[in-house]
């Protein structure tokens, strides 16, 4: 069957087996391999993307469901060579070690500040609890986040302040 | 890897759609909702349906929680994070918001469904405890129109439901009852999995007095819906630790649980009397005012 989506903003069609899982069809037909293929059972979480700006487990999902729809995968997130303060802050307190995780954890974080641009540590502990990493005992990780949400918070008030000038100018 | 063995996949646009499909493409034909506890049956060809219905599509018809004064209706494609986020259904049966924080994790929470968590019908959903304490009704739809059944007679034993081959489950109903409270607990080996046991309780007082109560146990076996021997001790009777315990060992003597990597059948059985006498007493105290927000 034909299938078509939009994925990271750009209109992609390929002809697969109704039974293709979201995941393999972004890995192995549109060649988006940044989004990884781990546990296969919806536990890991490392295969996360968003559908309609909300993130979802790729392996435990049909690419025939997702047709039609928006998805967002991880190499969505940087954006005419800017990194999102999700990936930046991943880098800046070693969100990652082996990486393998990372994809589906940047994902689930950068839905968590979308909605919630203030999160305390018991709420990205939640956000993220149905991931699993093996390597960084998850603190990196939370600082990670939180260091993107502060960045996120320093350049709004900075946004703000700038308009507030050209106002009153 | 693991992909499902093949079918053919159509897309329902409307209830009636879906229900047509269903008809046309007979026996071999599975509704898919969240998918949750579809795909990982059909990756392990515990299930190998031919066609896949996705109704993903019909959320204006099937995606709604509606409060009103004696009854709150759900449609059977409201997410679980839908019915964790909702402040209405938190305030007339807050069983749904302790359910629901244990249910999963926050990703899966944004897939799975009311309805596939009651059709998939594992005793392990925590779902179906939910709705069998509330003593909800289930509206099944079919060519012939509507029909209803309550959550005993939904449930005819392990992954078996009352809906029959060309039809679905639309709608959830659930009576809102004045001076009543409900609450659930759940031991679970790390968050997100699925439960070691849980319980969940709903009471309608009558001044000092329970007038009717009922008890939802969740993984301690199969076919627990309305234990009526648990209905009948409570009715008539004036909350007491007494009283909570004698029910928690009515819930443990139902129980049947077997022994997994989750525990041995021993801890299952007392968690369901633990758990039981938890959610009686977070019940009573919410549904009279006197609830002081702790845990357990
Ligand atoms: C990692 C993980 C952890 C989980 N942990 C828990 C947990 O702790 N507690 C818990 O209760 N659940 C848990 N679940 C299950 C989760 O709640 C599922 O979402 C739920 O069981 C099924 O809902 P679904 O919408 O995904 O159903 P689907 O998988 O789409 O469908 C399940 C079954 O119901 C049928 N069906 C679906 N909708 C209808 C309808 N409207 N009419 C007729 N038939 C229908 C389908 O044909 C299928 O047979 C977990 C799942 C995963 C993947
Ligand atoms: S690969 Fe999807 S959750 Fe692990
Ligand atoms: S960095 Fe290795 S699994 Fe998370």
């Amino acid at each position: 069957m034909q299938v078509t989506m939009t994925i990271n903003g750009e209109e992609v069609s390929r002809e697969v087996e109704p039974r293709t899982l979201l995941v393999h069809f972004l890995r192995d037909h549109v060649g988006l391999t940044g989004t990884h293929w781990g546990c296969d059972t919806s536990n890991c979480g490392t295969c996360v993307v968003w559908i309609d700006e909300e993130p979802v487990k790729s392996c435990t999902h049909l690419a025939a469901m997702a047709g039609g729809h928006a998805v967002r995968t991880v190499e969505g997130l940087e954006v005419d060579g800017e990194l999102d303060p999700v990936q930046e802050g991943f880098i800046q307190c070693h969100g990652l070690q082996c990486g393998f995780c990372t994809p589906g954890m940047m994902m689930t974080a950068r839905a968590l500040l979308d909605r919630n641009p203030d999160p305390d540590e018991a709420t990205i502990r939640e956000a993220i609890s149905g991931q699993i990493c093996r390597c960084t005992g998850y603190s990196t990780i939370i600082r990670s986040i939180q260091w993107a949400a502060s960045k996120e918070r320093e350049t709004a008030v900075e946004l703000a302040g700038a308009s507030n000038e050209g106002a009153s100018a | 890897m693991q992909v499902p063995a093949p079918f053919e996949y159509e897309r329902a646009t409307s209830v009636d759609h879906a229900i047509e499909l269903l008809n046309r493409l007979g026996s071999e034909a599975r509704i898919i909702a969240g998918g949750h506890s579809l795909l990982p049956m059909m990756k392990l060809r515990m299930a190998a349906p031919e066609y896949i219905i996705d109704i993903n599509d019909l959320s204006a018809e099937l995606q709604y929680i509606n409060i009103s004064d004696n009854e709150i209706r759900i449609g059977a494609l409201t997410r679980h994070q839908q019915l964790l986020e909702s402040d209405e259904l938190a305030a007339a049966l807050p069983i749904f918001r302790d359910a629901e924080k244990v249910i999963a994790d926050p990703v899966v929470r944004n897939k799975g469904t009311l309805g596939g968590s009651l059709c998939q019908a594992d005793p392990s959903e925590d779902l179906s405890a939910v709705c069998d304490a509330l003593d909800a009704s289930c509206v099944i739809k079919g060519l012939d129109g509507e029909r209803m059944v309550s959550m005993h007679d939904f449930h005819r034993g392990p992954y078996e439901t009352a809906v029959a081959d060309g039809e679905m489950l639309t709608e959830v109903r659930i009576p809102l009852r004045p001076n009543s409270s409900s609450a659930y607990h759940k031991v679970e080996r790390r968050a997100g999995d699925w439960a070691v046991a849980s319980a969940g309780a709903a009471v309608t007082m009558d001044g000092d007095v329970i007038a009717d109560g009922r008890v939802g146990l969740c993984a301690v076996g199969p076919n627990l819906t309305n234990i009526e021997p648990i209905s009948e001790a409570l009715r008539g009777q004036a909350p007491s630790e007494e009283l909570y315990a004698r029910v928690g060992q009515i819930a443990a003597d139902n129980s049947s649980p077997n022994t997994d990597t989750r525990g041995t059948a021993a801890y299952k059985t007392h968690l369901a009397k633990e758990l039981t006498i938890r959610s009686l007493r977070k019940a009573v105290a919410r549904a009279t005012g006197t609830d002081t927000g702790a845990v357990a």
